[in-house]
């Protein structure tokens, strides 16, 4: 038991005395999960927008999919990224097993039914009535899209925290494509592993905290993001 | 209207967030790289780090570690994910060499595998060899009852389980038979993780040294080593490039550049002086003067017939004319 407490007090020694090793895993994480959630949302938000506005054959399909992928073991995600991504692989010419591009796109790949599903659901929600106003105004079908979208924005901001959230929590891809190479490929969680093993807990304590801290500071964010949603709704009711 | 300006926010710390990636990646890619595939236990002592440290204070390259089993290394390499090599697994190196993917083999440094246990020794292997210890433990365990382990194995492709296999044929068992047996368990994983397991289930393990002591010495672990040394236990660190005849686009002379940087004085003082300040005896003992100098006579002898290839560190085919790497 003491060992846990000197270990905690080591940790939280560790995290304000400035390290650079620690300062570089933080920073790494963050970066590789925003870049991978820009990334998502970059090409995840015009699918939602086609599946929330549009009809076609075998749409429900596609939004089944896009839900079941949601559940996407990570390490199964990482193996075959690996396997893709390895000089005997098909993308192997690529070269970029081992280096933070490999761990942005596996982990973009990861978020993007997140981001499509939960952005989907925003655009759908917003009244079908919407389109046809604007379209009674005089906008073009690609303005009254541009209308729907602003009006789901809340929506889809809140499905790009949720894919960060996502991206930075995971370990399978970040561990296999990325393989924790010091000071190049090392994340929060790969870093929380591999200390773990080793038995050097001040690490493994230290970086545990921060990730608890963001992921939960996140989800904070977005549950009041969601309140704050409700009021707006609320407060315009009786207009 | 507000939403437009929580997106044009948002945008603009996005933009902010993928220019000061781009710039690292840029400087990284200004460094050249060198992928290393190493064994676990050379990685998990830290060893390694002081290597990288040293090695690009005074070189233009960047070192990128990649730890695994040796099995696993060996396997990166064939298939174009590495540059070089860090094994310990005479047999497998051989086979790797032999089928064209490894070039320049040198061996760097030794030390011993070690078994260790619960400090009671319920088994009572303590003062015997390692053929007596393994048969002590067979016999104990199959006395247990229930899911009791009394034997934990990496049970992966490293070389450490390769030396274990080894032991279990040695002392007269099949290891695949004795595996399947209720007492024995295998983790699967790293050379740490193993023994963590092995001391949560007061069991047996086999370990290299230098492990065993950076976890006992950090009070992680309570297991104690109660067999070491000996020409059995003994345990060889080799390098090796990756042939670039055969895998294209691997970073051949920055390879060798740092295979002469290890076999080199610097590079065996670092080997030699790792851990001492921390665990007053040296981890790994650097194999270069003593293969010059034929002392201590009786490792070398025991290195000679155990990690020698044809009777040499790496025949003459596989030195890719190199003359300053084999003096």
């Amino acid at each position: 038991m003491n060992e846990v407490v000197d270990g905690i007090v080591k940790a939280l020694q560790l995290i304000f005395s400035g390290d650079p090793t620690f300062y570089g895993i933080v920073f790494r994480s963050l970066l590789f999960s925003g870049i991978a959630a820009i990334i998502a949302a970059l090409w995840g938000t015009p699918i939602a927008m086609l599946l929330g506005l549009r009809d076609f054959r075998g749409k429900s399909i596609v939004k089944g999919l896009f839900n079941a992928l949601i559940g996407m073991p990570t390490v199964a995600l990482g193996l075959i990224l690996f396997l893709a991504f390895s000089k005997a692989g098909p993308l192997g010419f690529l070269a970029i097993l081992y280096t933070p591009a490999a761990i942005i796109l596996g982990e973009a790949v990861l978020v993007t039914p997140l981001v499509v599903s939960i952005a989907t659901t925003a655009i759908e929600a917003v009244d079908q009535e919407m389109t046809n106003l604007a379209k009674t105004l005089g906008a073009s079908e690609s303005q009254a899209s541009i209308a729907v979208l602003r009006e789901a924005m809340n929506g889809v901001v809140l499905s790009n925290i949720a894919s960060f959230n996502r991206a930075i929590a995971e370990l399978g891809v970040a561990l296999l494509v990325g393989g924790n190479i010091a000071g190049l490929t090392d994340v929060l969680t790969t870093d929380v592993s591999m200390y773990t093993q080793r038995g050097d807990f001040r690490y493994a304590i230290a970086l545990a905290i921060v990730l608890l801290v963001i992921v939960f500071g996140i989800n904070l964010i977005m549950i009041s993001a969601r309140k704050v949603k409700i009021l707006l709704t609320l407060g315009r009711m009786p207009q | 209207m507000k939403t437009w300006k929580v997106m044009l926010l948002v945008a603009a710390l996005a933009t902010i967030v993928v220019i000061a990636g781009t710039l690292i990646y840029l400087d990284y890619f200004a460094r050249r790289r060198l992928r290393i595939s190493t064994t676990t236990s050379l990685y998990d002592t830290g060893l390694l780090n002081e290597i990288e440290k040293q090695y690009e204070a005074s070189h233009p390259v960047d070192l990128n570690i990649i730890s695994a089993g040796t099995g696993i290394a060996l396997q990166q390499a064939q298939s174009g994910d590495a540059d070089i090599v860090l094994v310990h697994s005479p047999s497998q190196e051989q086979a790797f060499l032999l089928n064209g993917y490894g070039v320049c083999r040198r061996i760097i440094a030794y030390n011993f595998f070690t078994i260790v246990g619960p400090s009671t020794d319920p088994a009572k292997i303590t003062g015997g060899n390692a053929t007596e210890a393994l048969k002590s433990i067979v016999a104990y365990g199959r006395n247990q009852t229930g899911q009791t382990k009394v034997w934990i194995s990496r049970g992966d492709n490293s070389g450490t389980f390769s030396k274990e296999q080894s032991l279990w044929t040695a002392a007269g068992y099949n290891q695949t038979i004795i595996s399947t047996e209720s007492w024995y368990a295998s983790t699967g994983s790293g050379m740490a993780d193993t023994l963590n397991v092995a001391d949560q289930k007061s069991a047996y393990t086999l370990s290299d040294l230098g492990t065993y002591l950076a976890l006992s010495q950090g009070s992680t672990i309570s297991l104690k080593s109660l067999i070491s040394g000996g020409k059995s236990l003994l345990n060889v660190y080799s390098v090796m490039a990756v042939n670039p005849t055969k895998i294209a686009n691997v970073s051949f002379n920055d390879a060798i550049d740092f295979i002469k940087w290890l076999v080199s004085d610097t590079g065996q003082q670092v080997i030699e002086n790792y851990g001492k300040a921390n665990y007053s005896q040296s981890l790994f003992y650097g194999a270069v003067q003593p293969l010059k100098n034929n002392t201590p006579q009786q490792v070398v002898q025991w290195m000679q017939s155990y990690a020698f290839i044809n009777g040499t560190e790496c025949p003459q085919q596989y030195r890719d004319d190199q003359p300053e790497l084999y003096p």
